[in-house]
């Protein structure tokens, strides 16, 4: 079974119940959104059949039961959502603001970015929280957004050996990205800082702080601060 | 209320079901019993729904005590149960009375024994699921391991049929008997020869080619599918890490993270694979060589530390065809025998 195109997107089998879906080769703006209709068609219209959606930052994996249906059949139906797509309004994006104390025992990793980098460490701080990130997806775990773009000077590589256990509230960089660990989970991104807030709750409507397609800005506060928000 | 009573956890103990489909968007992957298939006929054997609560046992079983009694079948591999001492038959239901102990051991086979329970075990449902998923605390059983002291509440059976149960027309519940549960036709429930035989979990699991097999060479496939893989001891629910021979580099693109399918063998940095299992990370950025297929997937939750293994390559008809045969088998007369 090969791979196929319909328009931009190239449909390839990833096992013998699921289908990816790659609506380009690299990360865009252009992409994202429609991965994001992409969902939202299938949300609103759900097929028969199909048993979860994975969305990322170029593509969507589709799982299916393999029972119900085969890669062919549910390519050619999921063609027909890519022809009506440009119908497919998305909500507004939400802005959400997230406390961070950055450095110390919270952000291990700064002043090595920093040194990294040749800046100081508030420098490095200055560049994280003044830029507005777009969440692409949640993946890896429940509640973890994958936002971008890092500013282009903080780009940096994940550590050459990842951390057994990052604490939860976590903020991190890797590449062009950045993220918060809602759980205490192994990784390698380098660690700038931590938030006092639930990323993944299930005791709240939408259990996930951050939904694809929103808004993030990162906000310093101080150690003071984050104990008394911790606390509350 | 009927419970079952935790007087030793065992090793890794946790309430597992079919697993929670659908949130994938909010990066939550299914989790659910790592041995689908004995989990279904676990309760089949009780009389329960496919997808009703049951215990997932790890490498060493637990103790567990019935007050009221309880109507329990065990799958999976055979952990050398007794109940009050009694061996008791893997694959067949059977009866505690009330009090009774069940003890399960070290496993003598595979890695996982399911413990199903008539009724099945009640635990509050997170995203309409009662499966556990440690590595978020989610789910199951206070979203852990199962521990000394825990009490689990044994759901009421779906009073349909209430064979042996001294039920009456008007549907009154199971536990409104008040009573231990008489032996009728379910006590004596077992899996055929044949179906046990048939359904067997394999050493060489069965693959089709995945995402990026393209990426790998022609040398990097051969020491793929010609090599004997370990199973190594960091393995859990989440993921399976083989130890063998590495594959050599090749060309390789610019790995972009994506989705990842359940059963993907992926290759890692140092060229050994790893396969995604029910616990699974829901998207990654390591290029994948093949993934498992459906039919055998259920053989890789009972993988131990140490097993060795091979890949198989087969096309997407076979793999098709392999799942459809299992099902069959198991909607089939011939699994069980009353």
């Amino acid at each position: 079974m090969g791979t196929t195109e319909t328009g931009n997107a190239r449909f390839v089998p990833a096992s013998d119940q699921s289908l990816l879906i790659y609506f380009n080769d690299k990360i865009t703006l252009q992409g994202h959104k429609q991965i994001r209709r992409m969902l939202r068609a299938l949300e609103l219209q759900p097929i028969a059949g199909v048993r979860n959606l994975h969305p990322a930052y170029c593509s969507l994996l589709v799982n299916f039961d393999a029972m119900k249906l085969r890669h062919a059949q549910l390519e050619e139906i999921l063609r027909g959502y890519l022809g009506r797509l440009d119908e497919v309004s998305l909500p507004e994006p939400r802005l959400v603001e997230i406390p961070v104390c950055y450095g110390s025992e919270y952000g291990p990793d700064l002043n090595e970015v920093a040194a990294l980098h040749e800046m100081t460490p508030a420098q490095v701080i200055e560049l994280h929280a003044s830029t507005t990130y777009l969440v692409y997806f949640l993946g890896f775990v429940p509640g973890f957004a994958y936002l971008g773009e890092l500013p282009e000077t903080l780009v940096t590589p994940r550590l050459g050996t990842p951390r057994k256990k990052v604490p939860p509230g976590s903020v991190g960089i890797a590449g062009r990205q950045t993220g918060v660990y809602p759980f205490a989970t192994p990784g390698g991104w380098r660690l700038l800082g931590r938030t006092p807030l639930a990323m993944f709750r299930t005791d709240r409507d939408g259990l996930s702080l951050l939904s694809i397609g929103d808004r993030v800005r990162f906000a310093p506060i101080s150690r003071e601060r984050f104990a008394e928000m911790e606390r509350s | 209320m009927n419970v079952i009573e935790v007087r030793a956890p065992g090793l890794l103990t946790t309430v597992q079901d079919l697993g929670r489909e659908g949130f994938g968007p909010m990066g939550v992957s299914p989790s659910g019993a790592a041995d689908a298939l004995s989990f279904r006929i676990g309760n089949k054997l009780v009389d329960n729904p496919e997808n009703a609560a049951a215990l997932e046992m790890t490498l060493l079983g637990g103790t567990f005590q019935f007050p009221q009694g309880a109507l329990l079948a065990l799958t999976g591999s055979d952990f050398g149960a007794t109940l009050d001492e009694e061996p008791v038959e893997m694959r067949a239901s059977f009866e505690a009375r009330p009090g009774q102990v069940l003890r399960l051991g070290p496993t003598r086979s595979g890695a996982r024994c399911y413990l199903s329970v008539r009724g099945g075990i009640c635990v509050k449902e997170f995203l309409g699921s009662a499966s556990t998923h440690l590595l978020s605390g989610l789910g199951g059983h206070e979203g852990r391991a199962l521990r000394k002291g825990d009490v689990l509440e044994i759901g009421e059976a779906d009073g349909h049929r209430a064979i042996g149960y001294g039920l009456e027309e008007t549907g009154r519940s199971a536990r409104s008997t008040g009573g231990p549960r008489a032996a009728g036709p379910i006590g004596n429930r077992r899996l055929t020869a044949k179906a046990l035989q048939q359904l067997s979990p394999r050493k060489i699991l069965r693959v089709t080619p995945g995402p990026q097999n393209d990426w790998f060479p022609a040398s990097a496939q051969q020491v793929f599918y010609a090599s004997t893989y370990r199973v190594a001891e960091e393995s859990n629910r989440m993921g399976l890490r083989l130890a063998g021979p590495p594959l050599p580099e090749g060309a390789r693109g610019e790995m972009i993270s994506e989705g990842v399918s359940l059963g993907a063998i992926q290759i890692a940095a140092g060229g050994l694979p790893i396969i995604l299992f029910v616990e699974q990370q829901t998207t990654g950025g390591y290029a994948k060589i093949a993934n498992v297929i459906a039919a055998d997937l259920r053989s890789l939750g009972q993988l131990r530390p140490r097993d060795e293994i091979r890949f198989e390559r087969v096309d997407w008809e076979m793999a098709r065809a392999l799942l459809i045969e299992q099902e069959k088998l198991l909607e089939s007369k011939d699994l069980i025998r009353e």
